[in-house]
């Protein structure tokens, strides 16, 4: 139902697609895989009308055509739920999915009408939302149900999800993806966008992999491939898709918190009283859909966010409130998820970007002044150990890859030889070579007899490094659990708020059976 | 006796209240539409000049009062049309470009007098038309049926406008383009087409508020409007973007106002006072803002360009 035949779209400096053919069929479920800045989404975009291709040719049901805006793909029966959601939040349901179409009342509104369908349209393919509900009281993944509505709605044939699971809990996705099959039961053909591979396998009836702007490979069976086939083709190279671990050794608590309450930006409790306890030498891991009070409890630790009530023991110290200069003299570094706003100085050379924690250290300095030789010597030693590329140390560190700011910031955080290491995120949005390299680096931090907390909404990463995992949900730790004893159906339940001790044994059971 | 005094006092505070509510309702309305839609329109006060002068000189030379109003109307068409054009089109920084658009309408409208009239010479004002049966009823009919059409006209707007806003899809449209402008053009609305027309309705209005401010007095001089065109603006915050909390605002400085100008007639304010009794409303206007506005969110693209990614 869709061809595209070399597909060219330039940007200045980088060939984000360099002569792409796709294809999909009528009840199709095709991936498109790849790193980021492998050209996925700018394809999306070019086919949706979002961009305008340099050269190439788009087929519809075997006819040539001119997308010059969304409205275009619209009309031709295409639909696209974007990552981050077309959605205006202070709108209903219905008025969401009525925008942009003729009103049977013109010039009045017809959301009674609108609102009926969107009700038969979640009947049958499996999205029940009220159509009167206001976007911004809605969940995550209600909101992606009336993305999905909108484009079922305008009749969209072949539709279009890019990382459309990045925000939902395990099951939520299972939910999705029957819908999806529902969807393509109907005739209609889906493009999924994604990098998490034991989705895509699942899911897919065919992949294509990007990788630099150019296919590289093509899957018609992916029951025959596995996760560390199609990193191999995402990369180029052999990937080691879990860091190789010894068992921890975990020696005495290092991080104790206790009763910690904090609050989010809009002034309400974020952190609703967590006790948690990282010991030297172990890994553990907080995993959670965004939004429940990760952000805010790691920033509470880091001193970047005043705590309402409880205490954070770093040793036998409590730095809960203190300032972040102090929080870094007890030996806690933080590798913030907010890599170029709170990890990095955009603006600033490679070198600059390293010394920012320590510009205070008495190494670094020459009475009032910098030691210019001395920096420059500490830039060399960590480019080098942490295998930062970059062109050189006076470089701005905004004309990095994603990868290579991360690693960068990490070399800067670690070399500090730190006690406690907050890592938010620390591979969200990194190429699969430098998250290889990151996840290594952490395992042989915590082996150094570091205590390490890792905060990750990606689950495959928290069971990779993990060595004790706490599920957190609306501000409060559902659990803790041994990294030898996690199922991830049952933590997918927990990170929907359910306790593993009532619905969530059965849960567990059946999540057993279904294996 | 003294009773009866102070009745027809109040009564006249109140009548006068509501008169001097109207520039600025028509205004604040014009700045409600823009802004809901994500256009913050700081030019109000030069457009709302430029209507009055435009108003005032038809009036002077023709001597037809509506044809004053329709003339202050096109006027602020045209300023609303070069504001779009400023903000939307070329995406400029908003609160910036519309202090340029008001010294514009400030200075262009006192040059234009300078060299058209020179001496101020009084105009006819718009005739009061008493509404018949209510107009008779006691106390009520005098302060609220014995106005001139504009009066009506300006207060029939409001219902007009909430029901614009939140029954049609031209409001949806406003509405949403507001909030999101990407979610509303990924469907294919036009945010710069919505934008357009609702900064056209504020430049219409605010020009119609000068015209009508001028004619009401009967007379243009220098910086007639006395800022009113920033009280308007700050009127939406006020009212929290919604057509009857514009109006309660206007009303609430058109009363202040007039209260403040009783008392100076009655003397019971000293002459030596008034520079510091006229500065009440702007005042009382302030603090009502910072302690009723903080609760309400703005909308949440509002004075961001919309410009779409190449």
């Amino acid at each position: 139902m869709l061809e595209l035949r070399g597909i060219v779209k330039r940007f200045p400096g980088v060939l984000a697609n360099d002569g792409i053919d796709f294809e999909l069929l009528p009840g199709e479920i095709h991936t498109l895989l790849g790193e980021n800045g492998a050209g996925k989404s700018t394809l999306m975009k070019i086919v949706y009308g979002l961009y305008r291709p340099d050269a190439g040719e788009i087929l519809v049901d075997g006819t040539r055509v001119d997308i010059h805006r969304p409205t275009d793909a619209i009309e031709l029966g295409i639909g696209m739920v974007h990552q981050h959601f077309m959605l205006v939040d202070t709108l209903t349901v219905a008025e969401n999915v009525a925008m942009g179409l003729r009103s049977s009342r013109r010039p009045l509104t017809d959301l009674d009408v609108v609102a009926e369908r969107i009700v038969e349209l979640g009947e049958r393919f499996g999205l029940p939302v009220d159509p009167h509900a206001v976007i911004w009281q809605l969940s995550v993944g209600q909101r992606q149900r009336v993305e999905i509505l909108k484009a079922l709605y305008r009749d969209a044939r072949l539709l279009i999800l890019d990382e459309p699971t990045a925000v939902l809990t395990p099951q939520e996705a299972d939910q999705l993806f029957d819908t999806l099959r529902t969807m393509t039961e109907d005739g209609r053909g889906i493009i999924f966008i994604s990098h998490k591979l034991r989705e895509v396998l699942a899911l897919s009836d065919r992949i294509t992999v990007l990788r630099h702007g150019k296919v590289v490979g093509e899957v018609d069976d992916p029951t025959a491939v596995t996760r560390e086939d199609l990193a191999r083709m995402m990369v180029g190279r052999d990937v080691k898709l879990a860091p190789d671990k010894a068992p921890a050794r975990p020696g005495p608590a290092r991080l104790r918190v206790r009763g910690l309450r904090v609050h989010g930006d809009r002034g309400t409790e974020a952190v609703s009283g967590i006790d948690l306890e990282v010991r030297g030498g172990e890994i553990v891991g907080i995993a959670g859909v965004s939004g429940n009070g990760q952000r805010e409890l790691a920033e509470a630790i880091a001193g970047l966010r005043r705590p309402v009530a409880g205490e954070i023991l770093v040793g036998e110290v409590d730095v809960a409130g203190s300032s972040p200069a102090e929080i870094h003299a007890a030996g806690v570094r933080y590798i913030s998820e907010a890599r170029m706003r709170e990890g990095a100085i955009p603006g600033f050379t490679v070198a600059e970007n390293l010394l920012l924690v320590d510009h205070g250290d008495p190494r670094f300095r020459r009475g009032v002044l910098f030691d210019d030789r001395a920096i420059e010597e500490h830039g060399r030693r960590l480019v080098a150990e942490y295998r930062v590329k970059t062109p050189g140390l006076d470089t701005p560190v905004e004309h990095l890859s994603g990868g290579n700011i991360q690693k960068l910031i990490v070399a800067r955080e670690l070399s500090a030889r730190p006690d406690v290491l907050i890592a938010a995120q620390p591979t969200r949005g990194v190429d699969i070579g430098a998250a290889e390299y990151i996840h290594a680096r952490l395992v042989e931090e915590r082996d150094r007899g570091t205590a390490v907390l890792v905060i990750s909404e990606d689950l495959d990463e928290i069971l990779a490094l993990a060595d004790r995992i706490a599920v957190i949900y609306e501000g409060r730790i559902v659990d803790v659990v041994d990294r030898a004893e996690a199922d991830r159906e049952v933590l997918g339940l927990m990170m929907a708020g359910g306790h593993p001790g009532s619905g969530g044994e059965t849960a567990a059971a059946a999540g057993g059976a279904a294996r | 006796m003294s009773d009866l005094l102070d009745q027809a006092i109040v009564v006249t505070a109140i009548a006068g209240g509501i008169r001097l509510a109207v520039p600025l309702l028509l205004a604040g309305l014009g700045e409600t539409f823009g802004q809901r839609s994500g256009v913050l329109n700081l030019g109000v006060d030069g457009i709302m000049l430029l209507g009055a002068f435009a108003g005032y000189y038809t009036v002077l030379q023709i001597g037809n009062v509506w044809l004053g109003l329709a003339v202050g109307l096109v006027v602020g068409a045209v300023l609303g049309l070069a504001t779009a054009f400023i903000s939307v089109t070329l995406g400029a920084e908003q609160g910036i470009s519309g202090i340029g658009v008001y010294l514009f309408g400030l200075g262009l409208s006192d040059l234009l007098f300078q060299k058209l009239v020179g001496t101020p010479r009084p105009i006819d004002s718009f005739p009061r038309v008493p509404i018949p049966g209510l107009s008779s009823i006691p106390v009520v009919g005098e302060m609220f049926f014995r106005h001139s059409l504009v009066v009506y006209l300006a207060f029939l707007l409001v219902p007009a406008s909430i029901f614009v806003i939140n029954r049609t899809t031209f409001g949806m449209n406003i509405r949403a383009v507001g909030e999101n402008p990407e979610a509303a053009d990924s469907v294919g609305v036009s945010v710069a087409r919505v934008r357009y027309a609702t900064v056209l309705i504020g430049g219409v209005l605010a020009g119609m508020a000068g015209a009508a401010l001028a004619i009401d007095l009967g007379i243009f001089q220098q910086n007639l409007t006395n800022a009113q065109g920033f009280i308007a603006v700050a009127l939406v915050y006020f009212g929290a973007w919604r057509p009857l909390g514009v109006m309660g605002g206007a009303l609430l400085y058109g009363l202040v106002n007039s209260v403040v100008l009783q008392l100076k007639t009655l003397g019971i304010i000293p002459r030596s006072w008034s520079d510091i009794a006229a500065m009440a409303p702007a005042v009382i206007t302030i603090l009502a803002l910072v302690l009723v506005a903080r609760r309400f969110r703005q909308p949440a693209a509002l004075a961001k360009p919309f410009l779409r990614e190449a």
